[in-house]
């Protein structure tokens, strides 16, 4: 039996280019098999016995297989004009969904995952920033995330201090700002949207807006692939399976901030699909 | 230049990428957007690759299609050493790898797409024959070993170690996991432990064999 506050929720289940294309997705969400695909010229989300809600937003095809308790996030920068929106497909991972998003957040593992390009060694601390669940918008938001960066992206040239702010405005939705190398001023907006097939199986869709004119939109799509394929041995190892929301069950430190509020914001909320709630 | 049209997430085009690496040619790469564009399925790119796969390797009027040619290509123009001896035998030995390294792209490759990308294909049986295979690898690295010998064909590494190094160690992308052949895993290291090694995601580099950084 699935929470209601679970099934009440906004889900990426499709890429809308795709869709629209002709393809039809036959899927999985929440356990439940699902089909996406074109009927009479509109978007249409089939469950196991009605068809459910569609959003399309950020390039994406979202559904609530319940009642919607709210409207799906909005990201007001990606409207801005002279940005790069970027599908850049899906990933499937066998993991837990939450902690696909919690890996999304996490800073420290950038030398030793993503070697040479978002992190390297010696430059290995996470400095101090700051984290909170914002009441008005039910949001986890960490801000003043500093991290030193090779390549910190695809038009980066060279190493240097890349701020950082995270967002998690849904359930299995993230997304990052971080200092754009093409405007300095500006913020890349990069995104993961986690579609929770089962408990323990994930497809992630990464997607960005960036201010960038000059890399191959092929080039773009690579090096993002890249990044987020490095994670997907890890994360298809974390044991134990399920996100673990007892306070007992792990030892946080200073650079775990934003992790520990997704874990008391999913908590709070009841969104423990793909969590454990006593250490097994 | 040689250009190599490329894919960052693609077995076949690491292949490509790692040798002329070891080599130290410099490749100019022309990304691909195979997922989720498939591009690489274009009338465009039908144009240059009328098979319609990554990747493809072009040097003047050459072009290439094959990851297993270009490996030949790349060691005779630059260092034939890794071509294997010259004896019939030795030859001969580096040619059964390289189509055996086709078997581990069509079982394990194929596992790893299906699990990945979500590729169409029965899983079961794909790491079934992904698993016959590192048997058969398996079996073979341990009779080099009693031989004293690291590499599948001759006493240096060959495009016949390069061949099929992607796709063994990223098996566990496709839910096939290395922990019953030991001979393997050591082979795989050594390949890692290769002067101008380079990574892949899902392939790294040796952290735990470099001295530790100093720290600043």
């Amino acid at each position: 039996m699935i929470a209601s506050q679970v099934l009440n929720e906004w889900y990426p289940v499709a890429m809308e280019q795709q869709i629209r294309a002709g393809q039809r997705r036959d899927t999985q969400l929440l356990g439940m098999p699902i089909s996406v695909a074109l009927q009479d010229g509109v978007i249409a989300v089939q469950g196991p016995v009605r068809t459910f809600p569609v959003i399309l937003r950020f390039g994406h095809v979202w559904t609530c297989p319940g009642t919607p308790a709210h409207d799906l996030f909005t990201v007001p920068e990606a409207d801005q004009p002279g940005r790069r929106l970027v599908d850049v497909g899906v990933v499937r991972v066998k993991c837990s969904p939450l902690r696909a998003v919690e890996n999304f957040l996490d800073i420290a593992h950038f030398p030793f995952v993503h070697t040479d390009v978002l992190g390297a060694e010696p430059h290995t601390e996470v400095n101090r920033y700051e984290v909170q669940i914002r009441e008005d918008s039910d949001e986890v938001w960490a801000t003043k995330v500093t991290f030193y960066q090779p390549q910190a992206a695809k038009s980066a040239e060279g190493g240097g201090q890349t701020e950082y702010m995270y967002r998690v405005p849904a359930p299995t939705a993230s997304v990052l700002y971080k200092t754009c190398p093409a405007r300095p001023g500006e913020w890349d907006v990069i995104g993961i949207f986690v579609q929770p097939l089962s408990e323990e199986l994930c497809e992630v869709w990464p997607w960005m807006a960036l201010f960038d004119d000059v890399t191959p939109q092929a080039d773009l799509i690579a090096f993002q692939q890249m990044i987020f394929v490095q994670d997907r041995s890890i994360l298809e190892n974390q044991l134990p399976r399920l996100l673990p929301l007892d306070p007992g069950m792990e030892i946080p430190t200073q650079a775990d901030l934003t992790s520990i509020a997704y874990r008391r914001w999913l908590k709070k909320r009841g969104l423990t699909y793909g969590a454990q709630m006593v250490a097994a | 230049m040689i250009v190599l049209y490329d894919y960052v997430l693609s077995a076949s085009a690491y292949k490509v990428r790692l040798m002329a690496a070891l080599l130290g040619v410099k490749l100019q790469l022309e990304a691909v957007d195979f997922h989720p564009g498939r591009a690489h399925k274009s009338a465009a790119f039908a144009a240059l690759n009328p098979a319609g796969t990554l990747p493809v390797l072009v040097d003047g009027d050459l072009i290439l299609t094959e990851s297993t040619a270009m490996l030949v290509y790349l060691a005779r123009t630059s260092c034939a050493k890794w071509l294997g001896g010259d004896t019939a035998k030795a030859q001969a030995q580096v040619q059964q790898w390289l189509a055996f390294s086709g078997r581990l792209a069509a079982s394990l490759g194929m596992a790893r797409l299906h699990d990945m990308l979500l590729y169409p294909g029965d899983i079961n049986a794909l790491r079934h024959q992904g698993h016959a295979a590192l048997r058969e690898l398996e079996a073979a690295l341990t009779e080099r070993r009693f031989a004293e010998q690291d590499w599948l064909a001759g006493d240096t590494p060959t495009i016949a170690d390069i061949a099929c190094f992607p796709n063994v160690v990223l098996s566990q992308d496709g839910g096939v996991s290395l922990d019953d052949y030991p001979a393997v895993r050591l082979w795989q290291r050594r390949i890692r432990s290769l002067d101008r090694f380079i990574e892949m995601p899902g392939i790294h580099r040796l952290h735990e064999l470099r001295a530790a950084p100093v720290q600043v």
